[in-house]
């Protein structure tokens, strides 16, 4: 570490810990990051350019960092891409790898890029790759993937764990720096619930690298330990290290990740690896600081040209030095007290350039008696040197022009052109930015939310104005509250004032600039020649500009850009800044893993999985089952050897010729109850329920209040004032939803009660012309004879002991029944039945048996034959409503025109001419197939199986004019050619109806 | 997300609660007796306003009530929550500005 001063800082030097970087081992101490530890090293060098492939170093100390991108993890499972290497705690045993580099960092093929940079200009993908399009996919996206892109993505499961945790308290503190802290204080003394959270694995901001400045007679590093001291020793106060609130969201709601277990390292822990913190403040102090910004000047991207105060925290906090001869080149003070601190620690300042032409006060001053050459109206006009700076070309500047420049060996060249308040949460809470025309930048004015904003992020920069700003906004958040805030707080600061210049754009350079290349957005290799070609080409939208240049559009969001871009846009239009405007601040502040958003969400736990109680029968006898919204249901039992196709034909000709057994819970079930339940029923659904007697089903159809079908199922009437109703699977939630809408909210004079019972209800459908057999011998107080129970009728008393509501229905034209029994004795029940059936060689089927068995006698499913424009008579179930009722949801809409049209696509049977030919649900229908593509489509196959019973494929389709059109032929395009169909009425089997009866 | 004040059963966060659509659209008494027009109205035609919206929300996760807000649809400030039925308080009124206190002008 020959960078490493022997004392000093915040690290550990008896913890050294080791680390690899490329493959290659180094040294760093506990309380390093993985940059400092670099830098200590000698290691500048850490990545390669976004677009140009240009060598670049480690630029900041912070998250502001737009360079030092790496990757780190040893094992895949546990790799993170694109993380900034500036906040990276170094642990021992870090495994790190620079990104975007091939075959090596400091030999990188696609380097030829700089070479041909004149060919990228803004805006190049757009004007480059726009055809043909179908070179998209092949040729332009991977090439470009390739070479402009970032770390990759890891290819095994995240083998960590993430978990989440809702927060609740009084005062939530953003940022734990001097205003920050001091906020904290007042709110903590004044009692209320405070968090206090804070990115860094230390609180106290830019109080861990200050050397000189005292606070209520504490040097700054006590009085932060005391601070410290104070918050940890009372119970209203949670400190949350490592958190990142990096979102601001409806009602002072923030998201906060808080990194738990990544600087452990390879720690065996049973802690998770983040947590996701879902605050609910009532009152957020926001104490975010501000991000300094660099300088744009020409070649200002090679390794060793840093951020001034990221290199005075590598010194002051990380006993670092960043290089030993630095220039510094720079529109403010702040500067000035960098050099003076890494001059007083042995690093040699070759020259302070300052682009003001008269900088004075106390600083400059210090820096001219401790013997700097300080240069007003000079500029960087070049820089030198591969892989690492070696030389910078100082000129001055004078009437516009440029001076001769003057060449100065440096491995270190600082920047600062002032602050940048860090306004992103604010911005995200939808306060409105006001523009400081002093200070150049954005500022927080007036709040939406319940919120204050204090120190840095509000262009309160000196030590003394921002603790007592800090101080004084926790305790307008505790009084704000309504509780008594505690007693003002006056801090005695000695701190030399850094004044509030800055500059913003690229400074003068004489006209230099259109043949040199300054960089604005380094992450995204966007330089101010594109910024100023966008406006050439006509953007003027600062939005636009973005979008085009791609400048703030990268990790960073252009933390360190985004304003000198407005800068230049500003220059270039001769527009003030303030109306140039500002681009949209959006969540997250800096990128989050997936894994904290999804938490525990993930793998069997990512979405519920609804069973029924017979569904481990079904398991154990090896079903086959299918995601049906979120039940799992048996698709088909397949016997050893057997395929899908198999197992239907088997299940299908069992039932229709002798039983077949099949698990219908899944369907949505409803208990209507109430004096008012059959009038309710009567303006719910399109049939008429008054005159249906107790003991009877009907099949009922509900449609949206626009008049198309939305749900159908059968209901039962158990007595006058109670209904069993049935809905389909999916649409059980979405039925009760509506019923409760009209209830409520429009007929809330009816007696009425509606509960869902989807869930205390198993149904067993067993179905054939044994049925009836299989049964008997079960039911008790039932008499289910043909003439005592016909088609269509209910019955309640007991089976194999159980309370059971019996149903005499059929979804398969045979004679059927439907089992309901309460859901703890579904599979009792069911086993009983298959154990009574098995005389009659009673077959287990599932919904793909079930679909073709429907499908042969033309039973429509919703959602499959229905669409949502699909009215009752389109699919043939004009015969359901009930033409006396006055009204009904959705009547109405079918009395428009356009819903009895002969033209409407009506459902009709589809009989291929060549019966093997299975037609391809969704396939389109065609009138003349010799049309040229596209043709005129009149319609859609809905349904299509191979059916046993006929021995041939059937379809069913909905086609324009289509009962018009039975006895027509048309054509069913498919990718071998057009198939011929012969247009039939939509029943195959049984049209008399006759096998109901068994 | 949200902070809704159910009026059954208190403030709760949004992710309780399913949208229901603009408020205070009532049914026609007798849809027969109106033209396609105005049939169609009723039916399609919602205000998308940059501003106060009455609208109705479910406490799904809850109680299942359905009932109204009035929300700001510029800033998601909710000025008032009140039960189907009750009449819609007088807006424009800072005063009941619940969750903001500070962007009543915007209303
Ligand atoms: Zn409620």
């Amino acid at each position: 570490m020959r960078y490493r001063l022997p004392a000093g800082g915040r690290i550990d030097r008896s913890k050294p810990l080791s680390f690899h970087f490329d493959g290659k081992k180094y040294s760093g101490f506990a309380g390093d990051t993985l940059a400092s530890a670099l830098i200590a090293n000698g290691a500048h060098l850490v990545g390669r350019s976004f677009k140009y492939h240009r060598p670049r170093g480690i630029m900041s100390a912070g998250a502001d960092e737009p360079n030092a991108l790496v990757g780190v993890g040893s094992e895949e499972a546990r790799y993170t891409p694109n993380l900034r290497a500036t906040q990276i705690e170094l642990y021992n045993g870090l495994v790190a790898e620079s990104q975007n580099r091939w075959p090596s960092l400091s030999l990188d093929f696609s380097g030829a890029n700089d070479l041909f940079s004149r060919f990228l200009p803004a805006g190049f993908y757009y004007k480059t790759f726009m055809w043909p399009a179908s070179a998209w996919k092949k040729l332009y996206e991977p090439m470009i993937r390739r070479a402009a892109g970032l770390g990759r993505a890891p290819e095994a499961a995240d083998a960590d764990r993430y978990t989440q945790v809702y927060g609740h308290c009084d005062v939530l503190v953003v940022g734990a720096g001097p205003a920050g802290l001091a906020a904290a204080l007042a709110a903590a003394r004044s009692g209320v619930k405070v968090f206090v959270c804070d990115e860094q694995d230390q609180m106290g901001g830019s109080l861990l690298s200050e050397r000189e400045a005292t606070i209520d007679g504490q040097g700054a590093a006590d009085w932060l330990a005391q601070t410290i001291r104070e918050l940890k020793s009372r119970t209203n106060v949670v400190l949350l290290r490592r958190t990142t609130a990096f979102g601001w969201y409806p009602h002072n709601f923030l998201g906060l990740c808080e990194r738990v277990t990544d600087h452990l390292g390879l720690a065996i822990t049973k802690q998770p690896r983040e947590r996701m913190w879902q605050v609910r403040a009532r009152e957020v102090v926001l104490a975010t600081g501000a991000i300094e910004r660099p300088l744009v000047f020409p070649d200002n991207d090679r390794p060793g040209i840093m951020m001034a105060e990221a290199a005075r925290t590598y010194l002051n906090r990380y006993g670092v030095l960043p290089g030993s001869r630095a220039v510094v080149f720079t529109a403010c003070d702040s500067a000035y007290r960098a050099a003076l601190e890494l001059k007083s620690a042995g690093v040699e300042i070759a020259a302070i350039a300052d682009v003001r032409s008269a900088p004075n006060g106390r600083w400059m001053e210090r820096a001219r008696a401790a013997g700097i050459d300080v240069r007003p109206s000079t500029v960087i006009a070049g820089t030198y040197g591969r892989l690492r700076i070696s030389h910078a070309d100082l000129a001055r500047i004078s009437g516009g022009t440029m001076g001769h420049p003057e060449t100065f060996a440096c491995d270190l060249l600082l920047m600062s052109a002032g602050f940048t308040p860090s306004v992103h949460l604010f911005s995200q809470s939808r306060g409105k930015l006001v523009y400081d025309e002093d200070l150049k930048a954005y500022l927080p004015g007036t709040s939406v939310e319940r919120e204050r904003s204090v120190g840095a992020c509000r262009g309160v920069f000196d030590l003394g104005a921002s603790l007592a700003d800090g101080f004084a906004g926790g305790l307008s958040a505790a009084k704000a509250l309504g509780g008594t805030a505690a007693a003002e707080h006056k801090f005695s600061v000695f701190a030399q004032s850094l004044g509030r210049d800055g500059f913003i754009g690229a400074p003068p350079s004489g006209g230099k600039s259109r043949r040199t290349r300054a960089w604005v957005d380094f992450q995204n290799d966007v330089t101010a020649k594109d910024i100023e070609l966008a406006t050439r080409e006509g953007f003027r939208s600062i939005e636009h500009v973005k979008r085009y240049t791609t400048t703030g559009m990268a990790t960073d969001q252009g933390k360190t850009s985004n304003m000198n871009a407005l800068g230049i846009v500003s220059q270039t239009l001769a527009l003030p800044a303030s109306q140039v405007g500002l681009t949209t601040f959006r969540p997250p502040y800096t990128p989050t893993t997936f894994g904290a958003f999804a938490g525990q969400s993930r793998g069997e736990l990512f979405d519920p999985v609804r069973k029924t109680s017979i569904h481990e029968w079904a398991r154990e006898n090896g079903a086959v089952f299918e995601d049906v919204s979120l039940w799992k249901r048996a698709h088909y039992f397949p016997r050893p050897g057997e395929d899908m196709h198999a197992a239907v034909r088997r299940e299908c000709k069992a039932t229709r010729e002798s039983v077949g057994i099949f698990d219908a819970t899944t369907l949505g079930k409803i208990e209507v109850v109430g004096k008012d339940a059959a009038e309710f029923m009567n303006r719910m659904y399109t049939n008429a329920w008054t005159k249906l007697e107790p003991g009877r089903l009907r099949y009922g159809v509900m449609l949206r209040e626009d008049g198309f079908v939305m749900d159908d199922g059968v209901v039962g009437r158990m007595s006058p004032d109670r209904f069993h109703v049935t809905t389909t699977t999916g649409g059980a939630a979405r039925v009760l939803a509506l019923m409760e809408d009209y209830l409520q909210t429009e007929w809330s004079d009816l007696d009425v009660w509606l509960t869902s019972t989807t869930e205390q209800w198993a149904v067993i459908a067993v179905q054939g012309p044994n049925a009836r057999k299989v049964l008997e011998p079960l039911v008790h107080g039932i008499d289910i004879s043909q003439q005592a129970m016909p088609h269509m009728s209910v019955q309640e008393g007991h089976i194999c002991g159980v309370p059971t509501r019996l149903f005499r229905v059929s979804f398969t034209g045979e004679l059927g029944f439907e089992v309901n029994v309460p859901m703890g004795y579904g599979r009792g029940v069911w086993e009983a039945i298959y154990a009574a059936g098995r005389e009659f060689g009673i077959t287990p089927y599932g919904t793909e048996t079930m679909h073709v068995l429907r499908a042969e006698k033309g039973y429509i499913i919703v959602g499959q034959e229905t669409d949502g424009t699909v009215t009752p008579d389109d699919v043939g179930l004009a015969w359901a409503i009930g033409k006396a009722k006055k009204d009904f949801v959705g009547k109405r809409s079918l009395a428009r025109p356009a819903m009895s049209r002969s033209d409407r696509k009506q459902l009709v049977g589809l009989l291929t001419v060549d019966p093997n030919i299975v037609l391809e649900e969704g396939a389109q229908v065609v009138a003349d197939p010799s049309e040229p593509v596209p043709m005129t489509m009149i319609g859609h196959v809905t349904s299509s199986y191979w059916s046993v019973a006929l021995d041939r494929s059937i379809a069913l389709a909905l086609v324009q004019g289509g009962r018009a059109r039975i006895g027509s032929r048309l054509s069913v395009p498919i990718p071998s050619g057009p198939v011929t169909v012969e247009v039939v009425q939509p029943i195959f089997y049984d049209p008399e109806g006759k096998r109901l009866d068994g | 997300m949200l902070l809704i004040k159910c009026p059954f059963c208190g403030p709760r966060p949004e992710l309780e609660f399913s949208y229901g659509g603009q408020a205070h659209i009532a049914r026609p008494k007798d849809p027969a007796s109106l033209d396609d027009e105005s049939w169609a109205e009723y039916l399609y035609i919602r205000s998308n306003p940059k501003g106060l919206h009455a609208e109705r929300w479910r406490h799904i996760h809850g109680c299942a009530r359905f009932f109204n807000v009035q929300r700001n649809t510029a800033s998601d400030a909710i000025v008032a929550t009140y039960k189907i039925g009750e009449e819609p308080p007088k807006p424009v009124d800072p005063g009941l500005e619940e969750w903001s206190s500070r962007s009543g002008a915007a209303l």
